[in-house]
């Protein structure tokens, strides 16, 4: 992972502020799962996802979202700085049960004002962006 | 799908105390790496009493209020016919281990898309003392009837 020094100063629209890859198995769904109670099997089983006709065993989407946003918390410092998250679940995640999936996540200054600043995560999967619109409002530094 | 959901009023869920062995456990399932998740060192010299839980951990909680949800007779909602299409935190202050915390939903909007509805669902998550925590919103994207 990688990460530039927090404050404010030098964050302009665009700056690269942290980025890194997940690699997800089959297990990491599993993982999620127990951890956050959600168990649809259509996030470990692939007959269950090929009968309700999806492409294959898909990542929770809220493991993506949980994933992504962890990028920016070692340059943030303190995760409590977080105002507001939010994203729109525009693509699936297909997990393969032998190759997994390989997630690729930027966080970019998206906007500066005095309390607050936006940061844009872009999460890809296979060079798709899989989540629209995810953004995170973070306060600035005091 | 049924339109007269918004608006109803639904019980308080009953408190869930946040453990600071499901924080770590839920911080790995997320790849969360930073030692405030994990470390109650780390997580104190932030000024927090304890382990600090990841920023989606609220999901935990509000998706106790989605199960009030699914479970309103008339709710029309199945879950295999459930996408979940959007979801934002508003938060007041991180959630950290020995919160011990209560969700109210409120079903803030249905419209018609497609055969189906989306809906958007509001969880307002409070602590002991009842004061604001974070509120979670998710747009389910709910299937017609085949």
């Amino acid at each position: 992972m990688n990460t530039m020094p927090a404050g404010n100063a030098a964050l302009e629209v665009g700056t690269v502020v942290a980025e890194r890859s997940v690699h997800l198995t089959r297990e990491s769904l599993v993982r999620y799962a127990g951890a956050s109670g959600d168990f649809n099997p259509i996030h470990y089983r692939g007959d269950v996802a090929e009968r309700v006709g999806l492409p294959g065993v898909l990542a929770h989407g809220m493991l993506t979202m949980g994933l992504a946003v962890e990028t920016i918390v070692g340059w943030l410092g303190d995760s409590g700085r977080i105002l507001e998250y939010g994203v729109r679940f525009t693509r699936p995640v297909v997990v393969d049960a032998e190759g997994g999936a390989d997630l690729t996540i930027v966080a970019k200054v998206g906007a500066v004002d005095d309390e607050a600043l936006r940061i844009d995560l872009t999460v890809t999967c296979a060079e798709t962006v899989v989540l629209g619109k995810a953004q995170v409002r973070v306060r600035s530094e005091s | 799908m049924n339109p007269e959901l918004v608006g109803r009023d639904f019980p308080p869920t009953s408190p869930y105390l946040v453990g600071r062995e499901k924080v770590r456990e839920f911080a790995k399932a997320v790849f969360a790496t930073d030692p405030q998740h994990s470390d109650p060192a780390a997580a104190q010299a932030l000024g927090y009493a304890d382990v600090v839980a990841p920023p989606t951990f609220a999901m935990v909680i509000q998706d106790l209020t989605l199960q009030q949800l699914l479970s309103e007779p008339d709710s029309g909602i199945a879950l295999e016919r459930t996408v979940h299409a959007e979801q934002r935190f508003r938060y007041t202050r991180p959630i950290v281990a020995g919160d011990e915390l209560s969700a109210r939903l409120q079903v803030t909007g249905v419209r018609p898309f497609g055969k189906g509805a989306m809906v958007t669902s509001e969880a307002e998550i409070t602590d002991a003392g009842g004061a604001h925590v974070v509120t979670a919103v998710s747009v389910l994207l709910i299937g017609g009837e085949e």
